[in-house]
């Protein structure tokens, strides 16, 4: 029997998401645990006292931390189809876009979204730039790993259901027909896959989640851009 | 793996020297081309598009980027008879090798270049990226614990994604006011043990002096001093 698994994570995490779309796709049934992120529990402290941040894979005694180091490691420790391709430079290319996505794509747009004024400018400009980026590399498919998900959709989870929320509750609209259809044609093939509809988040319950954050969000994006 | 190595590096990069390492530990032949990062070549212009940043790795004419991937890349494709693993087998150690090559990338590294990055007279800000320097460190120490290696008996991924900036502790301790040895002592120990046992550790390593040479001429050409 194998050993239990929980997601110590938080509904409106994009990288929580992450690991429960892996472990959805490889069919490994899960507990998620609930963090209150303004009062975070004596377990998340004990489970990741580096980062203390969501999400955690607990898979029985261990403790796995860092989203995509969680995906990678759900992918080589148990038995399903395989979320990264087979091939060492398929490998390295996928792990080169995951790495785009948190390293250079991920503030810029969630700062385009709270921001305003000036500064929203540029942020929105290499923003669009990066949605560029990641369009040329869907080329024609369904989903980036192909036929069917992968890595890389895994990592880009944030453009399937946030976007359409973040558009709605800030009003702001980047990830548009005209300029990204690959980008929104996936987002539509991601709500409408079979194999990650058990873990879609609610909708209703995200747009709530950020319309109550919304100031304190603005507020942060305004301070980070002024730095 | 089949065909022609090429890596696009520069010497004191911390980022390339790891691929250096990694290349000299699996045995494989490469040509090394050095690129002035101010004046950036067309063929690191056109294989790395996304960042124009060295490391880059082209194998058989196709280019592989970002260090951390590359070495994963090394490892993957690499695994001719007698050349060891750089990531452990059972999948949780490969995980925690992982979470903490990613840590040097998003704590050290970024904490380190603040401290010699700042502009001269902003004793705040240098003394903030002092601080969180040494935290990293001392994190660093501490998963270190009482092994030879993070790696264990020998050196692995970790190793090899840490020791590159060994080199640059001494332009931290300059700009920083402070010293590794003191701070950190296991740490410093750690790096010279790295250099004295690994030749492919000591071969592809710059002196701490050139490091220190090559930040003191980008603060002069970015206007920090």
């Amino acid at each position: 029997m194998s050993p239990p698994v929980k997601i110590i994570g938080h509904y409106a995490s994009p990288y929580s998401h992450r690991v429960e779309m892996a472990l959805q796709l490889k069919g490994v049934p899960y507990e998620l645990i609930q963090e209150d992120l303004s009062n975070k529990s004596e377990l998340l402290l004990a489970k990741n006292p580096v980062h203390k941040k969501v999400p955690v894979l607990l898979h029985g005694d261990l403790a796995i931390c860092e989203s995509l180091v969680i995906v990678e490691y759900i992918d080589e420790a148990f038995d399903g189809p395989s979320i990264l391709p087979a091939d060492p430079y398929d490998r390295a290319m996928a792990r080169f876009w995951t790495n785009f996505i948190d390293t250079k794509f991920s503030q810029p747009i969630w700062l385009a979204y709270w921001s305003e004024g000036e500064a929203q400018k540029a942020v929105v400009k290499e923003t669009k730039e990066n949605l560029a980026l990641l369009e040329a590399q869907l080329n024609g498919k369904r989903f980036f790993g192909g036929d069917t998900p992968g890595y890389l959709d895994i990592a880009a989870c944030m453009l399937g259901p946030w976007i359409g929320v973040l558009e709605e509750v800030t009003g702001v609209t980047l990830v548009n027909g005209n300029e990204f259809p690959a980008l929104c044609q996936w987002a539509k093939e991601y709500s409408s896959s079979e194999a990650l509809e058990p873990c879609h988040p609610d909708r209703d319950r995200l747009v709530a989640y950020f319309t109550e954050n919304k100031e304190k969000y603005k507020m942060m994006a305004k301070t980070m851009l002024q730095q | 793996m089949e065909g022609v190595v090429v890596l696009l590096n520069c010497f004191v990069s911390p980022f390339g020297n790891r691929v250096r390492i990694a290349l000299k530990f699996k045995g494989v032949a490469y040509e090394e081309k050095a690129e002035n990062l101010a004046a950036k070549s067309p063929l690191l212009l056109s294989s790395n598009p996304v960042h124009a940043k060295v490391p880059v790795l082209i194998v058989d004419g196709k280019p592989v980027c970002e260090s951390l991937v590359i070495l994963e890349f090394i490892d993957d494709g690499f695994s001719a008879a007698g050349a060891p693993p750089l990531l452990p087998a059972d999948p949780y150690a490969r995980a925690h090798a992982r979470f903490w090559a990613s840590y040097v990338d998003t704590k050290l590294n970024e904490a380190g270049m603040r401290v010699w990055r700042s502009p001269k007279g902003a004793t705040a800000a240098v003394e903030a990226a002092r601080k969180d320097t040494v935290a990293a460190l001392k994190t660093l120490e501490a998963e270190l614990g009482g092994k030879p290696y993070f790696g264990g008996d020998a050196l692995g991924y970790v190793d090899v994604a840490l020791v590159p900036f060994a080199p640059w502790f001494l332009t931290y301790e300059r700009f920083g006011g402070f010293t590794v040895a003191a701070e950190c002592p296991a740490l410093a120990a750690w790096a010279d043990r790295c250099v004295r046992e690994n030749t492919c550790v000591a071969e592809s390593l710059p002196e701490a002096e050139h490091v220190f040479q090559f930040v003191c001429g980008m603060r002069k050409a970015f206007g920090l001093d």
